[in-house]
């Protein structure tokens, strides 16, 4: 019996890392993450948002081998499975972040541990968040302890190409191989608008305008083309390729369609001019991140189908950001599209759940006839899609990995606290017990470590 | 006098200034906060913008306005501490912000209450949040003058967008301690105590010898004559200092030095508070706390946890629940954060308290506001359900008696994109 299960476990593994777009095997930084053995489970009687839009009172779900394995309503225990009770609580999938600074950008705040923004130049697709991430940075439990099991770290917007993403699981690690998502797709993040305008503007150089912006975007995208080309010829003629250009690399990848399109865009006019100019130049923007005036243009977004990555509640804090409401996200999904609660802050990042449910509110404040079964997508099934691991994490259904949250109450509610959470089947944390409490290396020491927090 | 009259009869032109009518508010559960405290059905009556009535059992006035509130729940209008509500349109456009000064002879005596702004877009955001109050707080920008040690002074403001928007001006005199106040200082926690001692002393010196102030006499002073003046009452133990600190010995030697000078402090942050809260209670020091506040980003705030506010409470210290760190635009969270409080062990009816009645006391104006009695002000918000769930909306809002429109520029937004 446990032999045939594993060896499913191993065929269905094999055919998900098929299915993706894996990374060749000889992909530098390889992940080092390794599943955590852990007895099979199964939680009775909770009501079970799966990720899909179902909605389960009194479900079940069973998790074997890192998998989930069974989910419904009525399903019978197997012997030999940790048995949890679920009555008066609600399982989702583990959240995903698809907006996280976390590891690049540390507590605590030094001088010197801004880690995030290269920003010494409008392109600097060259530079990859992870050799940033320090595994150590105490956020990271607090992101757990809320219940998030994938995060998307990206580096800042300072400039028009921050750089490369990591996609992370939330394990407590020591090296940022250790975290690192087996066989993610990379990113790339750009950013629209103030930020690269201000940053170079203010040095008397460009960009210092939307224009300038978008000019030097074109030219990278040229160079970029021209980059791939090479490669190409010398690949098909047998020549001497092009000396490796990390930046044309990075940027070579998008246009392959290899590696994803983070697009920090508020407005919506510079989204419609950034969609254009991936038509241009023969790529697809996978999602816009803040986006706040998405909802302008909902039925296009969801007609190309790029992701909006944004809050409920943050506004005005620049001209940009003015017209941002909460019912952006509400407003994306009622359009068809692929709407994301995003957090794109520590403190924000640990309650995902409760800014989904303030978009919730408002979007039925609004006449949205919108159920949690569905709400909750927007920072399960939805950021899974953005971070191209829609087939791996984000849903709750038989094969996919077993990331799930435990919540005391109702996860739109105030009062829900991630009481477990579980990573590929394993648990990760517990509020109930110490061992899956401990602090970072660096909290070791200090003062009231021994809590939840 | 001529002034004054124009004055009064340009508000009685401002738009939108209705005139409080009588209105009974039917059939809610009402969460007093005052004496008569949690009513499960109940009636509150409004009459001349002021509270007439509250109870289980109330005759409705003839001619009054009736307001179903069955299913609802009434609260006391909230009060968000520490904001900057109606100094600040767009955080990063300086000329839309009038929440800091940087002159170097502006800093003691920079007054909040002038200079507002009624017609704000931010108010209308933060009363369908249930606030119909903020302690406006002056703060700190840019590097200024090394002795900028104060930031100015607070003021209670209603939200019902009226010129006369200042419920009380001058509460309370900002003060960063800790890791800001000794960067401040000159880089170190031990200078900013020796100079605020210092400045404290040119205070009285100044409040003895005005004369010889005034005649180019004295003694030679730190400050400017006006941020002497302003520091007077603070000196006098008469205006409360709110002191920035987060780390637990930053709190201890504040409340030390606070008891030595005989000065009146409200803390501010405090996010180690949890850790010496007897002795923050033992010294009746109320605490404004963000009860979001649990990331270690700074040395002085390695041991910040959720339930601090949970923590505090229990000590016996009065506690006041701010929003969003302070930032106006984030004004409406105050209600979250309650919740996110109580679900970290404080009580609900101590949330409630630090979201109405304890800003109230702490500034000064508990005896218009801050809850449901007879003869206070009669701002309250009718509730769909529970205030601090996310899934409850406003369904009335009233400051100082008069019904607010519950819309706002992003809901305006909202509305002409969904039409299309």
């Amino acid at each position: 019996m446990k032999r045939i299960g594993k060896l499913a476990g191993l065929t269905l593994a094999l055919a998900l890392a098929v299915g993706a777009a894996a990374q060749p095997a000889d992909a530098p930084f390889a992940s080092t993450y390794q599943r955590r053995e852990a007895p099979p489970l199964a939680i009775v009687g909770a009501r079970i948002l799966t990720g899909t839009g179902a909605d389960l009172a009194d479900g079940t779900i069973l998790v074997r081998d890192g998998r989930v394995e069974a989910v419904g309503q009525g399903i019978a225990v197997p012997d030999g499975y940790e048995r949890i009770d679920g009555r008066g609580r609600w399982v989702t999938p583990g959240l995903i972040d698809a907006h996280s600074h976390l590891g690049v950008s540390s507590s605590p705040q030094t001088p010197l541990s801004g880690d995030h923004n290269e920003g010494t130049a409008p392109n600097t697709a060259e530079v990859w968040a992870e050799h940033s991430v320090w595994p150590q940075d105490p956020q990271f439990r607090l992101a757990r302890a809320g219940g998030v099991t994938t995060l998307l770290v990206l580096p800042g917007s300072s400039n028009l190409f921050g750089g490369r993403s990591v996609t992370l699981r939330n394990v407590p690690a020591v090296t940022v191989q250790e975290m690192k998502f087996p066989d993610a797709p990379y990113g790339v993040k750009m950013a629209c608008g103030e930020n690269p305008k201000r940053t170079f503007g203010a040095r008397g150089r460009s960009p210092a305008t939307r224009m300038g912006n978008v000019a030097l975007f074109r030219r990278a995208w040229i160079e970029a083309a021209d980059y791939a080309r090479r490669i190409e010829r010398a690949r098909s003629s047998g020549g001497e390729p092009p000396r490796r250009d990390l930046q044309l690399e990075t940027l070579a990848g998008v246009l392959d369609g290899d590696i994803l399109v983070h697009n920090h865009c508020y407005r919506a006019d510079e989204m419609a001019v950034m969609i254009d100019m991936g038509r241009e130049f023969g790529f697809r923007i996978g999602t816009f991140h803040h986006a706040t005036e998405a909802y302008k243009i909902a039925p296009v977004l969801a007609r190309e189908g790029i992701c909006v990555a944004t809050w409920a509640s943050s506004w005005g804090s620049k001209m940009e950001a003015l017209d941002a409401i909460e019912e952006n996200a509400p407003m994306i999904h009622a359009a068809g599209g692929c709407a994301i609660i995003h957090s794109d802050d520590a403190t924000l990042g640990q309650r995902l759940n409760q800014e989904a449910g303030i978009a919730l509110a408002a979007g039925r404040g609004a006449g949205l006839a919108i159920g949690e079964g569905e709400a909750i997508k927007w920072i399960t099934a939805n950021p899974a899609r953005a971070l191209g691991l829609a087939d791996r994490v984000g849903t709750l259904e038989p094969g996919r990995m077993a990331d799930l949250v435990l919540w005391s109450a109702n996860p739109f509610s105030v009062h829900a606290m991630a009481e477990r959470v579980w990573i590929d089947g394993a648990a990760v944390w517990d509020r109930a017990d110490s061992r899956y409490q401990a602090p970072s290396d660096f909290l070791l020491g200090q003062p009231g470590q021994g809590a939840p927090r | 006098m001529i002034a004054r009259l124009l004055a009064l009869l340009a508000i009685a032109a401002w738009p939108g200034a209705a005139a409080a009518e009588t209105v009974a508010i039917v059939g809610a559960r009402i969460l007093t906060g005052g004496p008569a405290g949690e009513i499960s059905a109940g009636t509150v009556i409004v009459r001349d913008g002021r509270i007439a009535a509250v109870g289980a059992e109330l005759a409705v006035p003839a001619g009054a306005r009736i307001v179903d509130a069955a299913g609802g729940v009434v609260t006391p209008g909230f009060v968000v501490a520490d904001s900057t509500l109606g100094a600040v349109e767009v955080s990063q456009v300086p000329a839309s912000a009038d929440r800091a000064s940087r002159s170097a002879d502006i800093s003691a005596a920079f007054d909040l209450s002038l200079g507002l702004n009624p017609d704000s877009i931010l108010l209308p955001v933060a009363r369908l949040a249930g606030i119909t109050r903020a302690v406006v707080t002056p703060r700190y920008e840019g590097g200024g003058d090394r002795l900028r040690l104060f930031a100015g002074q607070a003021a209670v403001i209603d939200l019902g967008q009226r010129p006369d928007m200042v419920t009380r001006p001058r509460v309370a005199m900002v003060l960063q301690m800790g890791e800001g106040g000794a960067e401040r200082a000159g880089g170190a926690r031990g200078a900013a105590f020796a100079a605020l001692r210092t400045i404290l002393e040119d205070v009285r010196h100044f409040a003895r010898h005005r004369g010889d102030y005034d005649r180019g006499g004295g003694r030679p002073q730190t400050l400017s004559r006006a941020d002497l003046e302003a520091l007077v009452p603070v000196a006098e133990g008469r205006m409360p200092l709110i002191v920035q600190a987060e780390r637990a010995s930053d709190i201890v030697e504040i409340l030390a030095f606070a008891r030595d000078q005989g000065l009146r402090v409200i803390l501010d942050g405090a996010s180690e508070g949890w850790r010496v809260a007897p002795a923050i209670a033992r010294a009746q020091v109320p605490v404004i706390v963000d009860p979001f506040a649990n990331l270690p980003h700074g040395f002085a705030e390695l041991g910040a946890r959720l339930d601090n506010a949970a923590r505090l409470h229990a000590a016996g210290v009065d506690i006041v629940l701010k929003a969003g760190s302070g930032a106006a635009h984030r004004a409406r969270e105050l209600r979250y954060g309650a919740g996110n409080a109580v679900a970290h062990g404080l009580p609900y009816a101590a949330a409630l308290a630090a979201v109405t009645i304890n800003p109230a006391r702490a500034f000064g104006v508990a005896d218009r506001i801050g809850s449901i009695e007879q003869g206070k002000e009669a701002d309250l918000v009718l509730w769909s359900g529970d205030p601090f769930e996310p899934l409850s909306q406003p369904r009335a809002v009233f400051v100082r008696g008069v019904e607010q429109p519950l819309t706002a520029r992003p809901l305006e937004l909202r509305d002409r994109y969904m039409a299309r």
